[in-house]
């Protein structure tokens, strides 16, 4: 505010445009608190508004899935869904198992070995994400007569990458081998995820 | 267009020069809220309102593009959606409680607009523009909050649909299939939902293309002021920046902490409990009213209950409309050369002891049960609300010996015109 009374000698520093004391003029002082006020404001309304995009509670509400592996037989795969994202539940035969732990760990582009995939005392039961790492399309393999690709596990058909008999990368554009989901099992035939 | 004294932008370094040279974006700014735009230097806080419009504007469409990312347009989810928002969705309360409340207080700082815009006849020539563009707005707000509030489908939304499309109903025979045909259905339903919530997120759009309108009409003559007195010199403005938006700062700030008093403290006051049941296309609630912004127009629309040559519904639809319409032609009813009520003796008694008390009465009338004593009350006060403007307003004008005028904002600020005493004063600190 620009007030005056139109009498100068009378009127003190209603402006604040003259140094203090203590050197410091009264409206720079009021200026960057009003601008920091505004600033932490500022912030506080950005917040909830990046935040409201975050996954809501009930879709964090849905993220465990339980399964029944009971009837699962060896050479057998099941799809099941955690987090709207399919898993692929694998009970190996023993040829497939041999298949997987006869690679060269180091030769791999993602290198894990099929005990560190798998869980204690059930090495021959394989939970992968159904998602490939290259661009998220669903591989094939986990359904009778699917392509299992050239190492015999899954197949990619979206950019062509081939995953071995333990889901792990060992051809084409994909980085990483299929992510195996946070699980456990809670009986021998029980697994859940997440 | 500015006044000749009006500061020109200067850019300061590289980016701003080549910006200033292929799309001059800063200097619009500049020139339009910056130290480029001189505004009478005796403004009142009732010319913030204007800025806190704008604000609410903002403040609308953010929460509501939010909220748009959440809600569900389908009867058969669109109340759980309202609630998914209010329960789940992080921050979703603040955002649906933020832009509920948001609509009223848009509503109350455009009132005040509009009041301060009528107390000093700011439609007045040269601003007719400004003020036709103005009421434009506000029918385009009203649409927009009909349909907004329609949205969740509770028991006043549904019947809140019901009975304001069934004003359409009144028009003489084209009006059944036109009520018809604007809600894609013979009673508000999916069809309806849909095309208002696509209508409520285009609308504000326009809204905000007609605001940049009415800025841009404002900027040829400038703002007005309190006295009423066109700019004469530079001694009679300052520059927008520092000094208004200094002074919007501080009014913004007080129109948060009263808003931020009813989003956290008073989330629902301003709502219907009845919103928060479920649509019910068998039961109207005993008592529906509009939200409390149309309470005014609800009151006038309640208060022809008598078949006059035409029927009473089509009475009321009429007067309803006219209630708003009657504003275009201010800038022709009201003939007096002075604009400022200050100014004007018998203007000011009409304007405080007669419209005043008539919107305030109007105001508690519309949200009040269809029952006398309220109808009669409406229609004595629904007749005065047009005779003031009709009636009124244009005979003050003719009969009326305005107080005499200052020479200038300068000597009405100061009592005196000395470009000498000013010289210091009047310049910018930055």
């Amino acid at each position: 505010m620009a007030s005056t009374t139109g009498n100068a000698e009378a009127t003190p520093d209603v402006t604040g445009a003259v140094e203090g004391d203590d050197g410091v003029r009264r409206r720079d002082f009021i200026n960057i608190a009003a601008v920091s006020a505004a600033g932490v404001g500022g912030l506080a309304v950005v917040y909830p508004l990046v935040s409201q995009m975050a996954p809501s509670a009930d879709v964090l509400a849905e993220s465990t899935t339980e399964l029944d592996i009971t009837t699962l037989e060896a050479g057998q795969s099941i799809k099941a869904v955690f987090r709207k994202q399919p898993v692929f539940v694998r009970r190996l035969t023993q040829a497939e198992i041999d298949a997987a732990n006869a690679v060269d760990v180091s030769s791999l582009r993602d290198p894990a070995t099929l005990d560190e995939i798998t869980q204690p005392g059930h090495g021959d039961v394989l939970v992968v994400m159904g998602v490939c790492t290259h661009l998220g399309c669903v591989p094939l393999g986990a359904q009778e007569g699917e392509n299992k690709g050239e190492f015999g596990g899954y197949f990619c058909p979206c950019h062509g990458s081939h995953y071995d008999t333990a889901a792990r990368i060992r051809k084409g554009p994909a980085p990483t081998n299929l992510a195996v989901p946070e699980y456990q099992f809670t009986s021998d035939t029980t697994i859940v995820i997440g | 267009m500015s006044f000749p004294w009006a500061k020109e932008y200067q850019p300061q370094n590289g980016v701003t020069k080549f910006l200033d040279e292929k799309l001059p974006l800063p200097r619009l700014v500049y020139n339009a809220v910056g130290a480029g735009y001189p505004v009478p230097r005796n403004l009142s806080y009732f010319w913030n309102f204007g800025v806190l419009a704008g604000f609410f504007l903002v403040v609308q469409i953010i929460t509501g593009v939010v909220l748009a990312m959440h809600y569900a347009a389908n009867t058969q989810v669109a109340f759980a959606s309202v609630e998914h928002i209010m329960r789940d969705v992080n921050w979703g309360w603040l955002m649906r409680y933020t832009h509920a409340n948001g609509a009223s207080f848009f509503f109350v700082v455009v009132y005040i607009h509009i009041f301060r815009g009528l107390f000093y006849a700011s439609y007045k020539p040269p601003r007719e523009m400004i003020w036709l563009l103005g009421v434009t707005i506000f029918l385009l707000m009203m649409a927009t909050a009909f349909m907004g509030y329609v949205l969740p489908w509770g028991q006043m939304s549904f019947w809140g649909a019901q009975v304001i499309t069934g004003l359409f109903e009144a028009i003489p025979l084209v009006g059944p299939p036109l009520k018809t045909w604007l809600l894609g259905g013979f009673a508000p339903d999916n069809a309806a939902l849909n095309r208002f919530f696509s209508l409520h997120f285009l609308l504000p759009f326009v809204i905000a293309g007609c605001v940049i309108l009415h800025i841009w009409a404002l900027h040829i003559p400038g703002s007005s002021n309190p006295t009423g007195v066109e700019v004469k010199s530079e001694s009679d403005t300052l520059p927008f920046h520092p000094y208004y938006t200094a002074k919007d700062g501080f009014g913004l700030g007080v129109a948060l902490i009263i808003f931020m008093a009813f989003v956290f403290f008073l989330p629902n006051q301003l709502g219907h409990p009845d919103n928060y049941i479920e649509a019910n296309p068998l039961s109207t609630p005993a008592h529906i009213v509009p939200e409390w912004y149309f309470y005014p127009f609800y009151a006038i629309l309640r208060a022809f209950t008598f078949d006059f040559i035409l029927p009473a519904k089509l009475w009321g639809v009429l007067a309803m409309f006219s209630s708003i319409l009657v504003w275009f032609f201010l800038p022709w009813l009201d003939k007096s050369p002075v604009r400022s009520g200050h100014y004007r003796p018998l203007f000011r008694k009409f304007f405080w002891f007669g419209l005043i008390p008539t919107m305030a009465a109007l105001f508690y009338l519309g949200g009040a049960p269809a029952e006398e004593p309220y109808v009669m009350l409406s229609q004595i006060f629904t007749a005065y609300y047009f005779l003031h403007f009709l009636v009124i307003l244009p005979i003050i004008s003719s009969i009326e010996r305005p107080d005499p005028l200052p020479f200038s904002i300068t000597e009405a600020v100061l009592g005196s015109d000395k470009k000498a005493v000013l010289g210091e004063n009047a310049e910018p600190a930055v």
